[in-house]
């Protein structure tokens, strides 16, 4: 998966939790909790998603690497070059 | 039309889930109601069969009209004489077991649509009728885009053809029209039933307010702790230790925990912790988690996680909604100190936590970085004194001290 699929799959997490996201509206560069109105809950609901989507491991340290669109897909891809490759 | 939460005065039938003949069960849920505030799945309270519905889809009542007629299970259509549901007292004080019936196999589980709020209003506004979407969205929901992507169509035929003869059935089987709102109204209803709500708190509860600085610093340690050894999907929230802390304290000080009803105190039946849940798009609500006291910690977690999610995109039950016995609020979520919270009428008490955060933090004549929330105590003075609040909230403290206890 390349960066841009990832984007793909947090925007599925993110649609998932709160359905009423319009994907064309994320700004990627600003803090999801605070343009999109996500709390914390909803937040671990989203990280949630990802990793039942990826099989990719979020340890909760990692989390606050996750609060953009940008910084979320960058992360995955290279979480995912960090582990074996899990997917498919 | 049962009252479901303090601040409703009528409802709006959207869907009935039971047709004459039906039998019921106490627990079954029955209709789908859409208060000002959301969608409630509102729940029998005795055993019988569907005799009439008497309210249609679509109609608005005010609280306390009967929607329905129950017989009595066995008998030939006798009615018995409470309608569904029993006339409405000021607070639901009957508490639902909280293992909710599944619906029974004859509810039109099909027709079950998965929309969202803004789906819905946009829906309301084009006038789509959303069982002619296709929804794109996870599982199926209905999105905005998909609503739009037919409202044209849609709204153009609704011109030029004449309305469809309405088939038999339609009441109990159709999905039900959208109640006649635009969203502004809706908005607007929202803010009205809040705003009258917490003007009744202002005007008729003397509130005194209570504040502890609360070391966090074990407890956010054993959460890391505990969250690494966790997979993902079963990870808990700084939050949930907060609402288990005070589940498990309530029960030493009943004094806090009910209503104030008639000029005098109500013991709550049980530890129903209401949980302030804001809303996407604006508004709150506070629906309660039922005998939190006797909940694990990963009960909590999933209890908190169902009603958050189903407060901001699904729906709640009525029994949810009318019998929190003390609600707690979390605005640290959103990075304020402290909330000096205004209580839920006829509740008496309403507990805050701000952020959590690091302080300087003085013990045993040393000065040292700590993790610190401010926990706050609004309550009735009619109700209890400050004495009693003060108790409660150091009995918070303690609890936070054994996070491992929780």
């Amino acid at each position: 998966m390349n960066e841009h699929e990832f984007r793909e799959v947090v925007i599925r997490a993110l649609t998932e939790v709160a359905p009423e996201i319009e994907p064309a509206d994320v700004d990627p560069d600003v803090d999801l909790a605070d343009q999109l109105d996500i709390d914390s809950m909803d937040f671990l609901r989203v990280v949630v998603a990802i990793h039942e989507q990826t099989g990719i491991e979020i340890p909760e340290r990692d989390y606050p690497k996750l609060s953009t669109l940008a910084s979320a897909s960058a992360y995955l891809a290279e979480a995912q070059k960090r582990h074996a490759p899990v997917e498919p | 039309m049962p009252s479901l939460g303090a601040d409703m005065e009528s409802g709006t039938v959207l869907e009935w889930l039971v047709k004459p003949g039906d039998a019921v069960k106490r627990g079954d849920i029955v209709a789908v109601v859409d208060t000002s505030k959301a969608e409630i799945e509102v729940e029998i309270f005795e055993n019988g069969v569907i005799g009439e519905l008497l309210v249609g889809p679509g109609e608005r009542v005010p609280v306390g009209t009967p929607l329905a007629t129950v017989l009595a299970a066995g008998t030939n259509g006798a009615p018995v004489p409470t309608a569904v549901p029993p006339a409405p007292a000021p607070v639901a004080p009957v508490v639902v077991p909280p293992q909710v019936a599944p619906l029974p196999a004859h509810a039109p589980a099909a027709h079950r649509l998965r929309v969202s709020p803004l789906a819905r209003r946009t829906a309301e506004r084009l006038s789509v009728d959303l069982a002619t979407v296709t929804g794109s969205g996870p599982h199926g929901a209905i999105t905005r885009s998909d609503v739009e992507a037919v409202a044209a169509p849609v709204t153009a035929a609704a011109v030029t053809e004449a309305p469809p003869p309405v088939p038999h059935a339609a009441v109990t089987e159709a999905p039900p029209p959208a109640p006649p709102a635009a969203p502004a109204d809706r908005q607007k209803a929202m803010r009205d039933a809040i705003a009258a709500l917490m003007a009744r708190s202002k005007r008729e509860i003397p509130h005194y307010y209570l504040e502890l600085q609360i070391d966090m610093t074990r407890a956010v340690e054993w959460l890391h702790e505990e969250n690494v050894r966790r997979p993902l999907p079963e990870r808990l929230l700084p939050s949930v230790l907060l609402l288990a802390a005070v589940a498990r304290v309530v029960p030493d000080v009943p004094e806090l925990n009910g209503y104030w009803i008639d000029g005098g105190f109500r013991p709550g039946s049980g530890v129903h912790l209401g949980v302030a849940i804001s809303l996407r798009g604006g508004g709150l609500i506070a629906p309660a988690l039922h005998d939190a006291d006797r909940m694990s910690l990963d009960e909590l977690m999933d209890g908190v996680r169902d009603l958050v999610q189903r407060a901001r995109s699904g729906r709640l039950r009525g029994s949810e909604m009318s019998d929190p016995t003390i609600t707690v609020t979390n605005l640290g979520e959103r990075g304020v100190d402290l909330v000096h919270g205004v209580i839920y009428p006829p509740q008496v008490a309403l507990v805050g936590f701000g952020a959590v955060r690091e302080r300087p933090w003085a013990a045993e004549g040393m000065l040292g970085v700590r993790q610190v929330v401010c926990a706050t105590l609004a309550a009735d003075h009619r109700a209890t004194d400050g004495h009693t609040g003060s108790r409660f909230l150091t009995l918070i403290d303690r609890r936070l001290q054994k996070p491992e206890e929780l």
